[in-house]
């Protein structure tokens, strides 16, 4: 049996998405540029895929940018929030702990440039309280970047009274909604959204596209020079096909997401009830407040790339936390912001689910994880000092 | 291509060796689990041959797999070989080990040395013991 269960780090394209991109390659291949009428029939699909976006977030076409995806939007909305600010002599940007990396290392080369960072604590539920940024700002924070999900253990922030908070000080809100968009509602106004960035591939769409919200008023500084597109937001010809596939892919996401949000919230909640049977295991982040389709566990005594490795062997793909998966040395920054210790953090499985699982894949793969758990800790010297009482276990 | 050789998974999948040899005469553990590996070697010694190994270990795939074929590479061999062993063995052995992997072959030679360390160890001991046995 094959089962795909990483949809958190990207998902199969939907059939819609890929034939309304189609005729964007052989027949309406111009450069929206141009003024010929080849050209012009592509900035007419750009009019309407960007309306289209817009129209799923509750934003006007011109707020949306597009880009190459979530990482860039992430790095354009912080550079620019923090560049506007920098002129008013505010240098101070609250954030949390557990951010994407395209979220914390821009931070990091601002704070290397002279700017103040604060990171919000995350709790063990792995999620930020309202009370906490309102406590944190101060009259020189230019920017509050807050995700709407996690991408690791999928908890769910509250990101429209957290909006609220920073209207009310008058502070820019920028929200990475990577995981967020097509899953979880999304409106820019009731949700007192400045800034938002999307990528499409978490959604059924094309790898290689995104976008950044800006609401109108909010100065854009372009990373990428050379050009008039996007209102001289972001240079380069415009990825017409790509952009065609997200605005069907979101289009088709938001049309169906509670239906889907039905369905794979019970498909979820079986997969985790299954793995709660696991002794020593932990479910990572709160149990409700969690995208649909994301489950995160950690298993005590082992490790996870060797977990990840006897899953693919059985047709399951699936993610880990752990150091040996990225290659650095230290587990995941996630885990470790929710207070996960190292040896426990190590052994993490992340599932991340789409609407093609089905009730006998989750119970398949309940039954594959089990075996590999129990198979590693058969020879594992942790688990052997935990069970003889050597050492004592830190999942209970 | 694959993150791994055919032989780092051969020895992942079916690990030669794994679990804990009873009374052994030498043990060695290195690594901890902050690090993401452990590993702990068993032998048992007779007349100089490694009559037996065992391991344990937590970690990932090539952790697994280095622990197997170290175990391998030494079995039945005299204790001057397996001192000899070097770390560049058991990553032939495996066909190779991704750069950043390279680590765990490390550990799996120091595994072994400590094992042996123990073994001597234990061997002055019981030397001493002796000695002090005759001389009362």
């Amino acid at each position: 049996m094959r089962v795909y269960l990483d949809n958190a780090a990207t998902t199969k394209m939907s059939s819609t998405a890929m034939e309304a991109m189609l005729p964007y390659m052989d027949t309406v291949y111009g450069n929206p540029s141009s003024l010929h009428s080849a050209g012009q029939a592509a900035a007419e699909a750009l009019i309407t895929a960007r309306r289209r976006i817009a129209d799923c977030i509750g934003a006007s076409p011109k707020e949306i940018t597009f880009t190459s995806g979530g990482s860039e939007a992430d790095n354009q909305a912080i550079l620019s929030a923090a560049r506007a600010g920098e002129k008013k002599g505010r240098k101070h940007i609250i954030s949390t702990a557990f951010e994407h990396h395209a979220v914390l290392h821009t931070l990091q080369k601002l704070e290397k440039e002279g700017f103040e960072i604060t990171l919000l604590d995350v709790h063990e539920n792995g999620i930020v309280l309202p009370q906490q940024v309102a406590d944190a700002v101060r009259d020189d924070t230019c920017l509050v970047s807050v995700m709407y999900a996690n991408n690791e253990i999928g908890t769910i922030q509250p990101i429209e009274a957290i909006g609220k908070i920073c209207r009310e000080k008058g502070v820019l809100f920028h929200t990475d909604a990577v995981q967020a968009a097509g899953h979880l509602s999304i409106n820019v106004e009731e949700q007192n959204i400045d800034m938002l960035s999307l990528s499409a591939h978490k959604f059924h769409g094309p790898k290689g596209i995104g976008i950044l919200y800006a609401r109108a008023g909010v100065p854009l500084a372009p990373l990428i020079e050379g050009g008039a597109q996007e209102w001289g937001r972001r240079a380069g010809t415009e990825n017409i096909p790509a952009i065609v596939g997200m605005a069907a892919a979101l289009e088709e996401a938001c049309t169906h997401r509670e239906d889907n949000a039905k369905r794979l919230c019970s498909l979820r909640d079986k997969l985790i009830a299954g793995l709660w049977q696991i002794p020593h295991a932990i479910l990572n982040g709160d149990a409700a407040k969690r995208l649909p389709g994301n489950v995160s566990f950690c298993f005590e005594g082992i490790e996870g790339e060797s977990l990840l490795l006897l899953l693919d062997d059985k047709g399951i793909c699936a993610s880990s936390g752990s150091a040996c998966t990225s290659g650095s040395l230290d587990p995941s920054h996630v885990l470790l912001a929710i207070g996960r210790v190292h040896d426990i953090a190590h052994g993490s499985l992340r599932l991340t689910l789409s609407e093609e699982n089905t009730e006998e894949q989750i119970a398949y793969t309940v039954e594959a994880v089990k075996e590999a758990v129990a198979y590693l800790r058969s020879f594992s010297p942790v688990w052997h000092d935990l069970v003889s009482g050597r050492k004592e276990f830190v999942i209970k | 291509m694959a993150l791994y050789s055919e032989k780092v998974m051969d020895h992942f999948r079916n690990p030669r060796n794994t679990g804990v040899i009873e009374n052994a005469d030498g043990v060695g553990e290195v690594g901890n689990a902050k690090c993401g590996d452990i590993m702990k070697i068993y032998l048992k010694i007779e007349d100089d041959i490694i009559e037996d190994a065992r391991f344990e270990t937590f970690g990932c795939a090539s952790a697994i797999a280095s622990s197997s074929m170290a175990t391998e590479l030494i079995k039945k061999r005299p204790v001057s070989e397996a001192l000899a062993l070097t770390n560049q063995a058991v990553v032939e052995a495996l066909d190779g080990l991704p750069a950043h992997k390279v680590h765990c072959s490390v550990l799996a030679k120091e595994a072994i040395e400590k094992a042996l360390q123990d073994y001597y160890g234990k061997q002055d001991a019981a030397d001493c013991q002796i000695q002090k046995w005759r001389r009362s």
